[in-house]
């Protein structure tokens, strides 16, 4: 499935739909849950910039978007959760969120390259 | 971590595969577009929460120790800094509160020494315990001389201010002429002299009376005195303030 098949239609349409979920449904979340929900929110940001990348380079796989979105999410949350273990947990933190900034930053410099040709 | 991958280090081994799997399961592309479908609204909804979580200042039952902690130190050095400027607010309101209390009490001060000079200077009228003396004069045998040692009698004996023959007597009064045409002040007064003084009734009326004093002297003249002591007289008469024409005041010394 190349993804210009499908649209930007369903991930916008999707995100959308959650958004206003969030906001109507308006949900606590769980104590145990908080110091990781920003974490998974940043790394699940750079999967999504990632998959925006290589739909413009045309090489997006939706397997592998759908594997790397849960994996990035998923180690993301374990690495500062083990670095709450460990006592180093804002730090560890802070070192996740460094590195799936560059990225983010990285991706986003492709695609910028990609629509403005510049 | 696995896209960012896939699109720099390892791009070669899809495109292949991939137009392949395209053609053998055509039913995994709505399936595929779905799970995408579902991750992102996953996404959106872990965004809104955690938007409200920031906002609602919820989060901090799950936050962690040393960020309490780094939290508790700044509100703690907040609360320093907004106590501190209490402080010195109340410090101010104090300073000011008895700066209003001092001026007023400097006004009333002030008050009280302009009202004591005034009694002084004649010019304002005075009541209080004191005596009255009358020198009724027929024969025009009281001359200023006795008048005048009556008023310094009276002064002597501790006389706060007085007047006689309806005029006040201040600092820089004179009692001049003859007798039976007296003069004070410039002020013309005919006889019976009435003196009005007030201070003790008891110690003026015997300055009045030691031997050789006013009344001897008013009795030789041939004239009568009548000296009535009472815990009420009035002086009335006031005299313009005697304006300072070439003294000022000096500059206090320990300024």
């Amino acid at each position: 499935m190349r993804g210009l098949r499908t649209g930007p239609l369903i991930p916008i349409l999707g995100l959308l739909v959650g958004i206003s979920a969030g906001i109507l449904l308006d949900p606590s979340v769980p104590t145990e849950l908080q110091p990781y929900l920003p974490i998974a929110v940043v790394a699940a940001l750079d999967a999504v910039f990632g998959g925006i990348r290589a739909r413009l380079d045309n090489i997006f796989d939706a397997k592998v978007f759908v594997v790397s979105f849960i994996s990035n999410v998923v180690i993301a949350a374990l690495i500062v959760f083990l670095g709450d273990q460990l006592g180093v947990g804002a730090q560890l933190s802070t070192a996740v969120i460094v590195v799936l900034g560059i990225r983010i930053f990285g991706n986003a410099a492709a695609i910028r390259r990609h629509v403005f040709r510049a | 971590m696995a896209t960012d991958d896939a699109t720099t280090t390892d791009p070669g081994p899809h495109p292949e595969p991939e137009q392949a799997r395209e053609k053998a399961a055509p039913t995994r592309s709505w399936f595929a577009g779905l799970l995408i479908a579902v991750l992102c609204a996953l996404l959106g909804f872990a965004l809104a929460v955690q938007l409200r979580t920031v906002d609602s200042d919820q989060g901090l039952a799950g936050a962690r120790e040393e960020d309490l902690a780094r939290i508790l130190a700044d509100l703690q050095s907040r609360q320093d800094r907004l106590r501190s400027e209490i402080n010195e607010q109340q410090d101010l309101l104090e300073q000011l509160g008895s700066g209003e209390d001092s001026a007023a009490a400097a006004v009333e001060e002030a008050r009280r020494q302009a009202e004591a000079l005034a009694i002084l200077n004649g010019t304002i009228a005075a009541e209080g315990p004191g005596l009255t003396i009358t020198i009724s004069d027929p024969d025009s045998t009281v001359d200023s001389a006795i008048l005048l040692d009556a008023v310094q009698e009276l002064r002597g004996a501790g006389a706060e201010t007085m007047q006689v023959a309806g005029v006040r007597v201040g600092v820089s009064t004179a009692l001049v002429g003859e007798a039976g045409d007296i003069r004070i002040d410039g002020i013309a007064v005919e006889a019976p002299y009435v003196i009005v003084a007030i201070g003790d009734g008891q110690t003026l009326s015997t300055a009045m009376q030691i031997p050789g004093g006013v009344e001897d002297k008013v009795l030789q003249a041939g004239a009568s005195i009548d000296i009535v002591p009472a815990d009420q007289v009035v002086v009335d008469a006031l005299r313009p303030l005697d304006e300072p024409e070439y003294a000022e005041p000096a500059p206090d010394p320990d300024d």
